[in-house]
């Protein structure tokens, strides 16, 4: 069984065709289902938010065991197929970044209240980059959150009326008060 | 209805009439009645097709049902009545009308040795040149090329290799095509030459016994193969199974002795040319596996047919035409636009079935097959066989591999994964199978 680093790689990932997109609709679906799943689990375990496209590093596009690698055009099909289902959402209009959503950002909301909750932090006052890399978040799924991400989820609960967003004078320093 | 007075003419499956050894379609005419008052026994014959070749004229029903096509041999025909020209004719149909020899009790012989006399009308309801018929009516009858073919074969029997003589027919007979119609035009132009030339056309007249012994070659081989397949094959010598292939090589060139053309069958030309090409695919799709490139049949379409050559449109036509026959073979086209003519009894199950047991073969397992491994493995051209892979992929039996060492083909796993637990895989399936072969590689 192959590894990438400490995440398992299923056995399909040396079956040379998982690595040409498959013209024929039915193979195509399952094809494309199956790598949403593993580029989803690779991300979450891995902790990755942004894949960019061309991005020759990215280790589930290319298996050197095989000689095998998506094309362009199969990256950006997969990685549609996500965006489509509201798993990933391209950062730009040329599809060269895309951010991946394995917790929607409803989730992440819900995950950010459980993380208030659970540390008593209502009516208590943080800033973004705390939550992300401060001593609270540590264990948590928080820790090390895309910023993109996590001022998204914000927003929404601040929408809701959960917290309030505050600036301060740089984008570093913008501070969150939670609402009891 | 009585006993039919006249021969009943065979068809072959596509409802082409089966001709005699030398025998040559000379012309047709659609929509044509045959009546004879003289006789009671006369069969009911409306608006069927008629044709004239030069030892018979064949009356086929439009709908083709075998039984029913009746031949009039040329040789019973005692006088050919020409056309007359009055008022009344222009307003009828245009007739034609010869006198028939028949035995006592009004049946149509062979040998136009019979007592009495009959006289047979053939009404033309359709469109169709009267006249240019009647002509050639009276060419096939008086060219009498039913005798020469009684002579030959008498000759044939004595000598064994015939002289030059014997295989033609001699002047004033109907121009004969194909293989042996290049012979002929050929020893024409040489008798009507002038003595000065004849040394000139001393090389050709060698070339000519040569291919005249080669037609004979083929022919006699052609019988032997026939006898050949229904004895047992033990025995038999080595050299003699051996040349096998080159006997049926030879067959070949013996070509199509009577090709339609558009001169003889006019405004039936494509239909009739469709049921000829159906009745000539039948050999070569036998000896391909059942399905042959149209570009391959086209070429040997044409080389059998020697000089009356068809147009690729014309073939082409020929093939859609089969859709309204009843006729064993069709024509097929694959999404790529590739275009084949293939047996109607050619099953794609039988092919996706080899190709299933090649791709489950743990070396295709490992590394997939290309076309040409699949063309080596079902005895087909590599063309052919990337058309029956990607048939084989669209129906989900294959999937593909393109990489800088190329497109192959693997046997398609997706539908044995399962989607809820990627990492699980089943003891038993192909993809087990793939697993273990896979892993024995490396």
């Amino acid at each position: 069984m192959q590894k990438l680093g400490d995440f398992k790689l299923p056995q399909f990932f040396n079956y040379p065709p998982y690595f040409t997109l498959q013209p024929v609709r039915d193979t195509r679906e399952k094809q494309i289902q199956l790598w949403k799943d593993l580029i989803l689990d690779y991300c979450k375990t891995q902790n990755v938010f942004v894949i960019a496209v061309e991005d020759q590093d990215f280790p589930l596009f290319s298996n050197p065991a095989i000689e095998r690698s998506l094309t362009h055009e199969a990256r950006e099909a997969f990685l549609s197929a996500l965006v489509s289902q509201g798993r990933a959402e391209w950062l730009d209009k040329n599809h060269r970044k895309c951010l991946i959503l394995w917790h929607r950002i409803q989730e992440w909301a819900n995950i950010i209240l459980e993380f208030v909750k659970e540390n008593g932090l209502e009516n208590s006052v943080m800033t973004v980059e705390e939550i992300r890399s401060g001593p609270e978040s540590r264990g948590t799924e928080l820790h090390g959150i895309d910023r993109t991400v996590l001022m998204r989820a914000l927003k929404l609960l601040e929408q809701k009326g959960k917290l309030a967003i505050f600036k301060g004078t740089t984008a570093d320093d913008e501070g969150v008060k939670f609402s009891a | 209805m009585a006993r039919n007075c006249l021969q009943a003419a065979e068809l072959t499956t596509s409802g082409r009439p089966v001709l005699l050894p030398t025998e040559i379609e000379c012309s047709l005419l659609s929509a044509v009645d045959l009546e004879c008052e003289d006789l009671p026994n006369f069969p009911h014959l409306k608006s069927g097709l008629l044709i004239l070749t030069t030892h018979r004229l064949l009356w086929l029903p439009e709908s083709t049902a075998a039984s029913s096509a009746s031949a009039i041999p040329l040789a019973a025909i005692t006088h050919i009545f020409s056309a007359k020209k009055s008022i009344k004719s222009m307003f009828a149909s245009p007739r034609l009308r010869f006198q028939l020899s028949v035995s006592p009790d009004g049946r149509v012989s062979d040998s136009g040795s019979g007592s009495r006399s009959v006289v047979v009308t053939v009404v033309i309801r359709g469109k169709g040149d009267l006249d240019a018929f009647l002509n050639k009516l009276w060419d096939s009858w008086r060219g009498r090329a039913w005798e020469i073919v009684h002579e030959q074969a008498g000759s044939d029997v004595a000598s064994g290799s015939g002289s030059s003589s014997g295989m033609y027919t001699r002047e004033g007979a109907v121009r004969m095509v194909g293989v042996s119609g290049i012979l002929r035009k050929e020893q024409e132009m040489w008798e009507s030459t002038d003595k000065s030339l004849q040394d000139a056309f001393q090389d050709l007249n060698a070339l000519m016994s040569k291919a005249k012994e080669m037609v004979m070659l083929a022919e006699k081989m052609r019988q032997k193969l026939l006898s050949g397949s229904t004895s047992q094959p033990s025995a038999e010598n080595d050299e003699e199974l051996g040349s096998k292939q080159e006997m049926q090589d030879w067959l070949l060139s013996v070509g199509i002795i009577s090709p339609v053309t558009k001169e003889s069958a006019g405004a039936m030309y494509h239909q009739q040319l469709s049921r000829q090409l159906a009745d000539f695919v039948r050999l070569p799709l036998e000896r391909s596996g059942g399905m042959m490139n149209l570009i391959d049949i086209y070429c040997l379409f044409n080389r059998a047919r020697g000089t009356e050559l068809i147009s690729p449109e014309d073939l082409l036509q020929a093939c859609s035409l089969w859709e309204k026959f009843d006729v064993p073979v069709m024509l097929r086209k694959f999404d790529s636009g590739v275009m084949v003519i293939q047996n109607k009894s050619h099953s794609d199950e039988e092919v996706f079935g080899r190709i299933k047991t090649l791709v489950t073969k743990p070396d295709a397992l490992r590394t997939g097959i290309s076309a040409s491994d699949a063309a080596i493995t079902l005895g087909i051209a590599p063309g052919m066989a990337k058309e029956h892979l990607l048939t084989a992929e669209s129906k989900g039996l294959l999937c593909r591999d393109i990489s800088p060492d190329g497109f192959r083909f693997y046997v398609n796993l997706f539908p044995e994964i399962d989607p809820n637990d990627m990492f699980s895989v089943k003891d038993y399936g192909i993809y087990s199978t793939w697993l273990r072969a896979a892993c024995a590689s490396g």
